[in-house]
């Protein structure tokens, strides 16, 4: 298993760099695209708030695949050509934004009335008041389930192998087509993976009981 | 866009043939994947002296791991080593593997989450732990977690379709195979892909709201 990893280290490191690339990347504009959507929900206008509400419901309920495929198959065909790493990083965006929306969504709901009411009052506006008063107190309770959505995010990026991606999971199965030893070649690959998922689900398990202590 | 020749009736009865496996691999691998993850969950949370530990670190690492390399280990690699299934059952086990790791850790938080009185109250009426936690523990700790539950349930049928790479003839695969034939059919497919999947899934969420939102009478 040495000697193939060895032989073959740039492949992997080269997957390596683009998975962290993509997923770093789906997670800045999900972040951004989601928080968006989790305060549209709570509008008080209708219509943004049930447009919201439907863009949560429907990205969550259809299969990653088929939104990145929707990117790489169906918008070249109407002139609008995505690579496979585009394609994918798109893709991971819109579908891992939803789940953000919604995390988010119940964080905010969290933090009392009493709060939004008070910034209000003493003059701030709605966004204000969002922004320095709402916001930052959801995000503590937030943030262990956004790191699940994160390690979810990076998970799911091995979603860019089918796209011809580059990723790691992409360059992991070009070694194992190559040398036929599948088995430790996925292995390795695996061990790619935890590297950067384990470490981190452990920190948001740590982080939730540390804070669910403080209250 | 050609609606009225991609739904032709041969293409029709292809996908609801890609349908109906995409349900019965969902089926199959929620049934195992709710066994085995609610004994893995039982077993982890009853705390049996280096067994539990094992399995937490097996149970850690198949949650970190994407579903895509599971499913290409069992078809790909497991051969190697002389575990042949086909392409329908390595589907059905790759999901059952990981999703029965999800499920375990959601059975181990929601039985965590019942009071330990009810445990040590089971146990000084002279109960078996075996029937304690049969007729006690498990029903309250279930009600807790119908919607984790039902949540993660949707994501296996969302990703039964990741089978696909192994070609799995399952609804992604044949609506793949229908617009590959006609450039004219790719709308079409998407549509009828993305409207099967948000059914089933949307379905299955609205339940999971329902139950949540239950009064259940104690």
């Amino acid at each position: 298993m040495i000697e193939l990893f060895q032989a073959n280290a740039d492949l992997f490191f080269e997957g390596f760099k683009y998975t962290i690339l993509s997923s770093v990347l789906a997670l800045i504009f999900s972040l951004i695209i989601g928080t968006l959507m989790a305060i549209f929900q709570l509008s008080e206008n209708k219509i943004i708030r049930n447009l919201a509400k439907a863009y949560v419901e429907f990205f969550r309920n259809i299969p990653l695949l088929i939104i990145v495929m929707f990117f790489y198959v169906v918008l070249p065909l109407y002139g609008m050509p995505f690579d496979g790493f585009q394609a994918g990083t798109i893709g991971l965006t819109i579908y891992t934004s939803a789940f953000i929306a919604e995390t988010v969504r119940s964080g905010i709901q969290t933090v009392p009335k009493g709060q939004m009411e008070a910034g209000l009052s003493s003059g701030f506006t709605y966004s204000e008041t969002m922004r320095y008063i709402v916001l930052p107190q959801a995000f503590k309770i937030v943030i262990p389930p956004l790191g699940g959505q994160f390690i979810n995010l990076i998970k799911n990026s091995s979603i860019l192998a089918m796209v011809a991606g580059l990723d790691l999971m992409y360059q992991g199965d070009l070694v194992a087509n190559a040398t036929f030893i599948t088995f430790e070649t996925y292995i390795i690959v695996g061990i790619f993976y935890l590297i950067l998922t384990l470490p981190l689900s452990y920190l948001m398990a740590y982080l939730e009981k540390r804070w669910a202590v403080r209250g | 866009m050609d609606f009225i020749g991609a739904f032709s009736f041969v293409n029709l009865r292809f996908l609801l043939d890609g349908l109906q496996i995409t349900v019965a691999v969902s089926v199959l691998s929620i049934v195992f994947s709710f066994l085995i993850g609610g004994l893995m969950g039982t077993l982890r949370f009853a705390n049996i002296p280096f067994f539990s530990r094992v399995l937490g670190v097996f149970v850690d690492i198949i949650r970190n791991l994407p579903l895509l390399l599971i499913i290409f280990f069992t078809y790909f690699a497991l051969p190697q080593i002389g575990i042949r299934f086909n392409i329908f059952w390595s589907a059905v086990v790759a999901l059952t593997i990981f999703e029965s790791a999800m499920l375990s850790e959601i059975f181990r938080a929601g039985l965590n989450a019942v009071p330990k009185g009810q445990m040590e109250a089971g146990l000084s009426t002279g109960l078996t732990y075996v029937e304690t936690m049969r007729t006690i523990v498990l029903p309250q700790a279930f009600r807790s977690m119908i919607p984790a539950i039902v949540s993660q349930l949707i994501s296996l049928v969302k990703d039964t379709s990741l089978a696909v790479i192994i070609s799995l003839p399952e609804l992604t695969h044949h609506a793949r195979i229908i617009y590959g034939q006609n450039t004219n059919y790719v709308i079409p497919m998407f549509v009828a892909m993305t409207l099967s999947y948000f059914a089933i899934c949307y379905v299955l969420s609205l339940l999971s709201k329902y139950l949540e939102t239950r009064k259940y009478n104690y």
